[in-house]
């Protein structure tokens, strides 16, 4: 009894002190963004303020970006951050170069730099938030095109990946990882990879060919926004609709019509709202010094493994379908 | 001369239809009458820019900012569009000629008026209409559910079994057959282009025509702007990308000489088809990328080869007619 009425106590004093300080210290988060009045980063914004709502601490979020996405603009919003005292700087940058020298500036007078959507030099942050890992995003289109498979009513079928150019780096990185994690799929075969060089005439005329060639083709697995969107016209144009689905890497606001026309079931891109409630958590934690060099936590998001060079991968991309496109198409 | 550039189409011809032969060997599907006309459906705007391109081609200038007044009239269409969904269709298309053709003439007028080489005003031109593109949609696209259902359709529309966008060029076809044949205009411009200083002998302003030959050229991007928007549903920024050098490839694969004055609308059309054909058939056969690369390289440099093979000997052949006649 009395053992629990001392930690009782304890408990609320030790959370009374916390709150009290929490509320003298009041922390203030710069989000520097690329400008203003962009959907994608007031989304961003959003998030932050979810995680600044959720963190018990009393978290100011000072939103603010140059009104053209220009370097320079950025360059003076961070010098008046800097002279404002703010305890940590989340950006996204306009030149992963040209910031860093003002960035470093604010490192030396104690301020926290975290990037996050485009990066800055490693010299200029403490960590970048990546939306998502090559791997993540490879292994996300399988499983996209397996969502896509069930919603063709199939239990196998063939698949084939439209790419953008054929030297195009991340494309062949990312279509390397989905090859990666085909054999956990036995559902789905790979039967071809064609590219559309990111020409929507050219990714029009491939996905023709693809549907002509392969009778058993179900699934068609774009990760590149052109070739998306060019491969579900051209599905709707040949009234494949229900038989061949698209699938892979784009943004609601230009997929929403597709979506509603059928010819895309799911489809993924990151998620701007996480993205900022993740990397406003990451900021926070290098605040209260609670990230280690090889982890740093997110709150909902999970944990993030950091890299040597201080480089995180937030999580899977995320899936958007009928019930959500609307709604993330006035976003971004 | 005449019998010898009629000789040059029956052999594009030929090609043409031994190419045809050799895919049907493989996929015989490919010859169905319905994936041919799918063909020629999709090579329609490739016909249409070519042709205009060829008319430019003939009085010795070259338009490289072809695709790039694509881009950007149909930026512009798609605006109208996606901002006044209930603006009627047609209109949008007469303005989206009507844009083009300012382009045009744009071009047209530097080259005649400033009298600066036509390569160079369009390199500049292509340029600053793919800016402007930017300044428009502020880098944002116009996606298929911006557009009204109507601005879609018109160019799917089939009647007697080809789509609008098929009968679109064959109209033009028509039209450029009769105005390159049959209207004194049309010859003038061949004869601007076949010898400036002779043409200007005989009252042709040479620069006029060359200006004439970018409007047109400017009202055929205009119409092929709003077949493009379309068909594919979208418009951003690289629409069209490098698809002028596609038209150019069309008209010298077709016969039209880079150095002016010769070059006929069916050669023109058989070029624009032949480029069609292969782009349709590669993905089908299913071969390498880069292989579909060097095919379409290695195909446009023969039929450059075979080009100035056959007008060396017509040059010399007229040459020896002109000293024959003046002396």
């Amino acid at each position: 009894m009395k053992l629990t009425t001392i930690i009782k106590t304890t408990l609320i004093a030790t959370s009374i002190m916390a709150s009290t300080f929490a509320q003298a210290a009041d922390m203030r988060i710069g989000l520097v963004v690329k400008a203003q009045g962009i959907g994608f980063f007031e989304a961003a914004y959003k998030g932050a303020q979810e995680a600044s709502a959720e963190i018990e601490d009393n978290i100011e979020i000072i939103y603010t970006g140059p009104v053209t996405p220009t370097a320079e603009g950025q360059i003076e919003i961070i010098n008046s951050l800097i002279s404002q005292k703010v305890d940590a700087i989340v950006v996204s940058a306009n030149d992963p170069d040209a910031l860093v020298p003002i960035l470093k500036r604010a490192q030396q007078r104690g301020i926290k730099v975290v990037s996050f959507d485009s990066g800055v030099a490693t010299a200029g942050r403490q960590i970048h938030l990546n939306p998502s890992s090559n791997e993540l995003i490879g292994r996300m289109n399988i499983e996209l095109a397996a969502t896509s498979l069930e919603a063709a009513k199939s239990e196998k079928g063939d698949i084939a990946i439209l790419s953008a150019s054929p030297t195009a780096t991340n494309q062949n990185i990312w279509i390397g990882e989905m090859e990666k994690a085909l054999p956990e799929f036995p559902q789905l075969t790979l039967v071809a990879t064609v590219y559309g060089d990111d020409l929507a005439d050219k990714s029009y005329r491939e996905t023709q060919g693809l549907v002509k060639t392969y009778p058993n083709l179900k699934v068609i697995v774009a990760p590149t926004t052109v070739g998306i969107l060019a491969a579900a016209q051209a599905i709707t144009d040949m009234k494949k609709t229900g038989e061949v689905f698209v699938t892979g890497l784009g943004l609601p606001s230009e997929l929403a019509g597709h979506v509603e026309s059928g010819a895309v079931n799911s489809f993924a891109i990151w998620n701007p709202i996480d993205l900022g409630y993740a990397a406003t958590h990451i900021a926070y934690n290098l605040i209260q010094d609670t990230a280690s060099e090889t982890e740093v936590e997110m709150g909902r998001m999970g944990v993030a493994q950091l890299d040597a060079e201080g480089n995180a991968a937030m999580s899977s991309p995320f899936v958007y379908d009928i019930s959500n496109v609307a709604e993330f198409a006035k976003i971004f | 001369m005449k019998q010898l550039l009629k000789n040059r189409e029956a052999q594009l011809a030929l090609v043409i239809l031994s190419l045809l032969a050799m895919i049907g060997a493989i996929i015989p599907d490919f010859l169905a009458i319905s994936n041919l006309l799918g063909v020629y459906t999709d090579t329609s705007i490739l016909i249409i820019l070519a042709l205009g391109q060829m008319l430019v081609i003939i009085t010795r200038c070259i338009d490289l900012s072809i695709a790039a007044n694509v881009a950007l009239t149909g930026m512009v269409v798609a605006t109208i569009n996606s901002l006044y969904p209930d603006f009627p269709v047609p209109v949008i298309i007469l303005i989206g000629a009507g844009f083009g053709t300012l382009l045009g003439m744009l071009n047209g007028w530097l080259v005649w008026k400033m009298k600066i080489p036509s390569i160079v005003v369009t390199l500049g031109t292509m340029a600053i209409f793919r800016g402007a593109v930017f300044l428009i949609s502020k880098g944002a696209w116009i996606n298929a559910h911006q557009m009204s259902a109507t601005f879609l359709e018109i160019p799917r529309y089939v009647f007697l079994g080809l789509p609008i966008l098929g009968w679109c060029s064959v109209i033009v076809i028509a039209a450029m057959y009769y105005f390159t044949r049959h209207r004194q205009l049309g010859r003038k411009i061949y004869a601007a282009g076949n010898s400036p200083t002779a043409a200007y002998y005989i009252g042709v302003d040479v620069g006029k025509k060359q200006f004439i030959a970018f409007t047109i050229s400017g009202l055929l991007a205009g119409i092929a702007s709003y077949l493009w928007i379309s068909r594919y549903a979208v418009a951003y920024v690289d629409i069209a990308n490098g698809f002028e050098m596609l038209v150019i490839a069309s008209c010298v694969i077709g016969g039209v000489s880079i150095a002016g004055g010769t070059g006929t609308v069916i050669g023109c059309v058989l070029g624009a088809l032949f480029l069609g054909i292969i782009n349709n058939a590669l993905p089908v056969i299913g071969i390498s990328p880069f292989w579909q690369m060097a095919i379409s390289g290695s195909v446009i440099i023969l039929a450059v080869i075979a080009n100035s093979r056959s007008e060396r000997k017509v040059g010399r052949i007229i040459l020896r007619k002109a000293v024959q006649n003046a002396s």
